[in-house]
């Protein structure tokens, strides 16, 4: 009997050891730093010190991501001069991929480039893409997993919401 | 001897669990890859099952159960 216990403890630790110890981002955790290269230089995110930014998660090989540029540039763009970011993290273990997708689908927006998945593993996104919104305070305070055009007004109000809590 | 041969294997059984590694989502990179779909050209398979299908006379074989009678 003692042995039988032993044996499902040795087991489930096994397990639990498998399957790895970090722990997601969740709404209210601190955002963790990053330093990445980007496009032109590089991505810092204490430089977003006291602006909401939007971290997207995304890979040359996921078609939501190519859907949901336009809709991050045009938030950018909308919310850019109330001090809101985008701040894409690109996933791909080669960079040529990313600029390769680049060229067919435009950011204006700054693009790092997480080719170790140092950051990736910090953040633990769920899936491809996901999109982490880090209020002024540097905490999380939504995270959402894929992107459908039927998204978009959600996550704008999301926003709205972030930077209305800024002006407070 | 039972007992001893039991927490080998129990022992091998964990250092074999501990050597899976989770494929993480931003890791996926080569299995989104064309070439490890389970159908690469879904056109190209409906296309070969199409043929496959008349020629054994059945409606479809792989999938659904049909009489074979061909009259649908």
């Amino acid at each position: 009997m003692v042995s039988r216990n032993l044996a499902i403890g040795l087991i489930v630790s096994a397990l639990a050891l498998s399957v790895g110890s970090a722990t997601a981002q969740e709404v209210g955790s601190r955002a963790p730093s990053f330093d990445l290269p980007g496009m032109v230089k590089p991505v810092r995110f204490a430089d977003f010190k006291g602006r909401v930014v939007y971290v997207d998660f995304w890979a040359s090989w996921c078609g939501p991501c190519k859907q949901s540029f336009p809709w991050m540039n045009e938030m950018q763009a909308k919310y850019g001069a109330r001090g809101f970011s985008v701040v894409g993290i690109n996933v791909d273990q080669k960079r040529e991929d990313a600029d390769k997708f680049l060229v067919s689908t435009p950011a204006n927006f700054l693009v790092g480039y997480d080719t170790t998945g140092k950051v990736a593993e910090a953040y633990q996104p769920k899936g491809m893409p996901t999109s982490f919104l880090i209020g002024a305070d540097g905490k999380v305070r939504a995270v959402h997993v894929g992107f459908k055009d039927s998204n978009r007004e959600a996550l704008e109000r999301e926003i709205e919401s972030a930077l209305a809590a800024v002006r407070k | 001897m039972k007992k001893s041969i039991a927490v080998a294997g129990v022992l091998a059984l964990c250092v074999g669990l501990m050597g899976c590694e989770t494929v993480q989502p931003w890791q996926k990179g080569n299995l989104a890859k064309e070439d490890m779909a389970f159908d690469p050209d879904p056109l190209q398979t409906r296309f070969a099952e199409h043929t496959y299908h008349s020629k054994e006379g059945a409606t479809g074989g792989t999938s659904v159960g049909g009489g074979g009678c061909g009259c649908n």
